[in-house]
């Protein structure tokens, strides 16, 4: 059973850095850069789990889930959300919005498996 | 026994007394310590100065010849005192509030400061009062005689000496207290106490000899009462024309006698002291004449036929050998002519200082009267003694030449008539405000030049009138007769001269004063003696027994606004300790209201209100002027207001500006602190990812390992650049930055940025030129100014989309400014963010990224700090920028084109 | 309201009726006094005709005096009442406030 996880970065070492960690721990990356049509990467790749960066271009980070939660069958999807700015203002609005999981940047390699994991399993329990 | 030398030492002992009183007198008020000197008891002695020689010695033989007339000398004063609410708290109000200096500055004041009209009051004055004085020196002259007779020791006596001895000591004294020094307010403390003193005196010397003749004497007032009624006085005998005019005349002199005048009006301290004096001094005038009748009685009785009865106070305690009690009566009618000559002689001299010998002193000395000062006043205190010296000089030279006979007997009346002249231009002055100067100078002329025709040449008799002028009228006029003008015969010659005298003079002045038109400075002179008692300080208020309260309540609302008003009137109700929702019109209430609307309108615009409902007063010129003052204050004001409130609202306007930008100010620094957040952490995230890649995964290949490195390096590098940029934005905002300034040539600074942009690029960016333009000399920081254009430059290389990529850079003058314009053939950017393309960390495109969005943010500042600008040029076909800046050198450019 | 309009205080009307009259007579004191004054002016002269032709008697002398110092004497009581009521009216904030009626 192969675990697929949709990346939406924009900065492309972090997107590496990233695809490489979840690569070695036996996820499927996909990568996707842009914000304007995110949502519909999302829904066409239908990953078990998305990786969301706040700071896009094209559509914010915010946007694009709240967009995925307004869809039927996206509104279970586990999000990870990714911020450079480590402010609570944001973290409140990521929960609001419906993250499953809000990451500050720079984190830990270790963080982020660990909540790949913790998301996907409780994906898979539900 | 009485010898006359005795006389001569209680004499000067009296008068050195007098001088320490009047000294001590001096030296207190000096000190300020005069709360007994201003006692209303002093200021009602001081008025006897009415009570002359002529009264003292005098009334008796008035008495001896003509029975009870004589009281009326002494009931017109009484008259005049007990009306004082009437006009003499008007007069003294007048005097104190227009600093008045005597009648003569009073007249001269009402009617426009006219000085004609002082000057002929103070001629009518002089000739008037001067006989008098004469007559005070006869009087002491006379008792001096009575003791130089009775004196056993023989010592001879020279009247002439001792009359003019008298006149030089009474002269010295006048000048002493008198004129010492020039008060403001012309009181003289010293010489009114004094005269108090001689007032006590001369009141018990005479108490002393009428209780004497009626218990000593006649045993008792029933005994003294037959002896009267048995008397050749015996029965009341009187000319009624004589009892009524002289009464007036008396009333009319009381007040217009420059003495009286002095005393009454320019001594007085307080208004209040005319409610003591109103009932105090008729009472001394009383006591006065109480005597009288018995003593004359008695005198006629006891001594021999064609004793002088004018000496029966002296002669009758002479003749009872009560050498004491006519030594006492001797200091009584001393004082009483030492007194009246000392004041007659200070008030006369004022006058005549000030409304002749000064004026024409000032005119002489040319140079402008009103520039001159330091010496005046030497010469004012001059110029008095000098006239001191010269009106007893004439009363002395008066007596000489008149002989000292029974002429000057009848002088007193004569005199009296004389002063009342001035009484129709005074009262119509102080309560006709249609009076003139025209009519006042028309009614003195009358009334001074008939009672020289009917009254004083026929009195002075004998020479100056011929007979014939008399019997048959000058030139054979015989409507013209002295004593019976118009043809009306059989009047008594006093009543005839003031009857005519009066009439015409009150007529001339009634008539011209409605026919001529009074001069602006007399109208408003005229309303302010008129209606001294709206515009005097002192006891002031209205009287409000006829106020609308309705109208107050009215007009108030008007004012005030209907609630406040209605609060106010409910508050003086409730005060006032009454019910209802209408106050009682009390002065108190009044005021209090008046204050309230004085603040919406100004004092003397609510007094005219409150004074035009309550009908206390009309409207005065003053009034007028006073509302046309506050009208133009409050017009002032309310241009201030106006001015103040449009800078109120300029400074709400800058507050609300300032606040605005506080508040972008703000946001952008949270919007910042965010933004170098992300931009720091964004790098450091890979950075720390690919270290514990590195560091924790095992067998990586060798390119993998090299490219995380490289990676980790790059980022590492995006970091350094970030806080370069910051570092070098903060130190441009904060205007830290050092310039560097020196001249260069624009295409020097081009070509190095252009090649420093295009060195070791990959990208074609193809660069475009004119050269022509750029031979241009600037003074400016040739680096900072290479740094904005490799970042242009940059930017171009960077972002644009061309297929061929282009950059255009044109330089030009437009306006005195060094224009440098940097167009590429991109896309540029869209009109939506061009508007924040300067804005820090704003990148439109984040793919391309690897500035930190501050570059286009420093330039801005760089191109700031050195004058210029740079802008993004809007409607160009692709990204355009323009560089612009100070041409401040164009000389240096020229020369450099050499 | 138009009752209580026309019922202010009774102490208070008094007080401000007093004081007008108190006004009045002061003007009115110096015509009283010529009036009481000229009342002589009145009485048979001894040198009038009637009295010469014995018809009437002349007025003696003494009671000429009581009347006249009677009347001086009057008119100057009249002053010192005139001049306390004028003391105590000239200051009204003083003795005579309102509720110490």
């Amino acid at each position: 059973m192969g675990r697929h996880v949709l990346l939406v970065e924009d900065e492309p070492n972090i997107t590496e850095a990233i695809r490489f960690l979840l690569s070695r721990d036996g996820w499927t990356v996909n990568t996707h850069a842009s914000g304007t049509d995110a949502v519909e990467v999302i829904r066409v790749a239908r990953p078990d789990l998305v990786i969301l960066d706040v700071m896009l271009p094209g559509k914010s980070g915010m946007d694009i889930l709240r967009d995925l939660r307004d869809l039927d069958e996206l509104n279970d999807m586990p999000v990870l959300m990714l911020t450079a700015r480590g402010q609570m203002r944001d973290r409140d609005m990521a929960e609001k919005a419906g993250a499953s999981r809000f990451m500050t940047k720079p984190f830990s390699n270790t963080e982020v498996l660990n909540a790949v994991r913790d998301l996907h399993a409780q994906a898979s329990q539900s | 026994m009485a010898s006359l030398n005795m006389l001569i030492f209680v004499c000067i002992s009296y008068v050195v007394l007098l001088f320490i009183v009047a000294f001590m007198a001096d030296r207190l008020a000096a000190k300020g310590r005069t709360t007994w000197l201003r006692s209303p008891i002093v200021y009602t002695l001081s008025l006897s100065i009415y009570c002359t020689a002529w009264t003292f010695y005098g009334a008796v033989g008035y008495a001896a010849r003509s029975g009870l007339e004589f009281v009326t000398i002494y009931l017109g004063p009484t008259l005049v005192m007990i009306g004082w609410w009437w006009g003499l708290r008007k007069l003294v109000r007048i005097g104190r509030s227009q600093r008045i200096t005597s009648i003569a500055d009073l007249v001269s004041s009402r009617y426009g400061k006219s000085n004609l009209l002082a000057i002929c009051v103070t001629i009518l004055a002089v000739i008037g009062v001067t006989p008098y004085i004469a007559l005070q020196l006869q009087s002491i002259t006379l008792s001096f005689s009575i003791f130089s007779e009775a004196d056993p020791s023989g010592a001879t006596y020279s009247e002439t000496a001792t009359v003019f001895w008298v006149a030089a000591g009474l002269a010295v004294f006048a000048v002493l207290f008198g004129t010492r020094n020039l008060d403001a307010n012309e009181r003289h403390h010293g010489v009114v106490t004094a005269i108090a003193l001689e007032a006590v005196v001369k009141l018990f010397a005479l108490l002393a000899v009428g209780v004497f003749v009626v218990w000593g004497l006649s045993g008792g007032i029933a005994e003294t009462m037959a002896r009267i009624d048995a008397s050749e006085i015996g029965q009341w005998q009187m000319k009624s024309g004589r009892w009524t005019a002289i009464t007036f005349l008396a009333a009319a002199a009381f007040i217009c006698l420059p003495r009286m005048f002095q005393v009454m009006v320019v001594e007085n301290d307080d208004e209040r002291h005319l409610r003591t004096a109103a009932w105090a001094f008729p009472l001394y005038l009383l006591m006065m004449s109480l005597f009288v009748v018995p003593i004359a009685v008695v005198g006629l009785d006891l001594l021999p036929a064609g004793s002088n009865p004018d000496l029966f106070v002296l002669t009758v305690p002479l003749s009872q050998g009560r050498d004491g009690l006519a030594m006492l009566a001797f200091l009584g009618g001393f004082s009483s002519a030492t007194s009246m000559v000392i004041v007659a002689a200070m008030a006369l001299s004022t006058m005549v200082s000030n409304h002749i010998v000064m004026p024409i002193w000032l005119s002489y000395r040319g140079d402008g009267g009103a520039s001159v000062s330091g010496d005046v006043r030497s010469v004012v205190l001059l110029s008095r003694r000098v006239s001191i010296a010269v009106i007893m000089g004439l009363g002395y030279s008066y007596f000489r030449l008149s002989g000292g006979g029974t002429a000057l007997a009848s002088i007193g009346l004569i005199s009296f008539t004389g002063i009342a002249q001035i009484l129709p231009a005074l009262l119509g002055g102080i309560f006709w405000r249609g009076a003139t100067k025209a009519g006042a100078l028309a009614g003195l002329s009358v009334g001074f030049g008939l009672w020289v025709y009917t009254l004083l040449l026929p009195g002075l008799g004998v020479g100056l009138v011929s007979e014939a002028v008399f019997q048959q009228g000058p030139f054979g006029l015989s409507w013209l007769r002295p004593q019976a003008l118009f043809g009306i015969t059989g009047l008594d010659p006093l009543v005839h001269s003031v009857m005519w005298s009066m009439l015409l003079n009150a007529a001339a002045f009634t008539l011209v004063s409605l026919f001529s038109f009074p001069s602006p400075i007399e109208r408003l002179q005229g309303a302010q003696f008129v209606n001294v008692f709206d515009h005097s300080s002192g006891p002031r208020g209205w009287s409000g027994s006829v106020a609308q309260v309705e109208d107050l309540m009215i007009m108030s609302q008007r004012i005030l606004g209907a609630a406040e008003a209605q609060a106010l009137f409910r508050r003086q109700v409730i005060l006032q300790g009454g019910r209802g929702h209408l106050p009682d019109p009390t002065p108190t209430f009044l005021q209090t209201l008046e204050r309230e609307l004085s603040g919406s309108v100004g004092a003397a615009t609510a007094h005219a209100m409150v004074g035009q409902i309550v009908g206390g007063s009309s409207v005065s010129v003053q009034d007028l002027m006073a509302v046309a003052d506050e009208s133009a204050q409050l017009l002032e004001y309310s241009s201030q207001l106006e001015a103040k409130s449009t800078e109120l609202a300029r400074t709400a306007r800058q507050l609300r500006e300032a606040n605005e930008k506080l508040t972008q100010i703000s946001l952008q620094k949270d919007a910042f602190l965010s933004q170098v957040s992300h931009e720091l952490r964004t790098p450091m995230t890979s950075i720390r990812a690919f270290s514990e890649i590195l560091r924790d995964t095992s067998g990586l290949a060798e390119d993998e390992h090299s490219r995380y490195a490289t990676i980790i390096l790059d980022e590492a590098m995006r970091l350094t650049r970030l806080l370069d940029d910051l570092l070098d934005l903060s130190v441009l905002e904060s205007g830290q930055v050092t310039l560097n300034m020196r001249e260069g040539v624009l295409m020097d600074v081009l070509d190095q940025a252009v090649s420093t942009v295009l060195a070791g690029a990959d990208s074609p960016l193809r660069v475009k030129r004119r050269r022509v333009g750029e031979n241009v000399v600037l003074k400016s920081d040739l680096d900072r100014l290479a740094q904005v254009f490799i970042n242009l430059i940059a930017n171009a290389q960077k972002y644009c989309d061309a297929e061929r990529p282009e950059l255009t850079i044109s330089a030009h003058h437009i306006g005195g400014q060094l224009v440098v314009d940097l167009i590429d053939n991109g896309s540029g950017i869209p009109t939506d963010v061009q508007a924040m393309v300067f804005e820090k960390f704003a990148r439109v495109n984040a793919e391309k990224a690897g500035g930190a969005g501050l570059g286009l943010a420093i330039c801005r500042e760089i191109m700031h700090r050195l004058g210029g600008d740079v802008t993004y040029l809007s409607g160009q076909s692709g990204g355009a920028f323009r560089v612009t800046m100070p041409l401040s050198l164009p000389k240096l450019a020229e020369l450099a084109a050499q | 309201m138009n009752d209580d309009r026309s019922s202010p205080s009774v102490f208070l009307e008094h007080q401000s009726y007093r004081r007008n009259r108190l006004a009045d007579a002061a003007r009115l004191l110096p015509v009283i006094g010529a009036a009481v004054l000229a009342v002589p002016l009145l009485w048979p002269s001894a040198d009038s005709a009637q009295v010469v032709a014995g018809e009437v008697e002349a007025v003696p002398m003494s009671t000429a005096i009581l009347y006249i110092f009677g009347a001086w004497a009057g008119l100057i009581g009249l002053s010192v009442v005139f001049g306390m009521a004028a003391r105590r009216w000239g200051q009204p904030d003083g003795p005579q406030r309102p509720g110490q009626g």
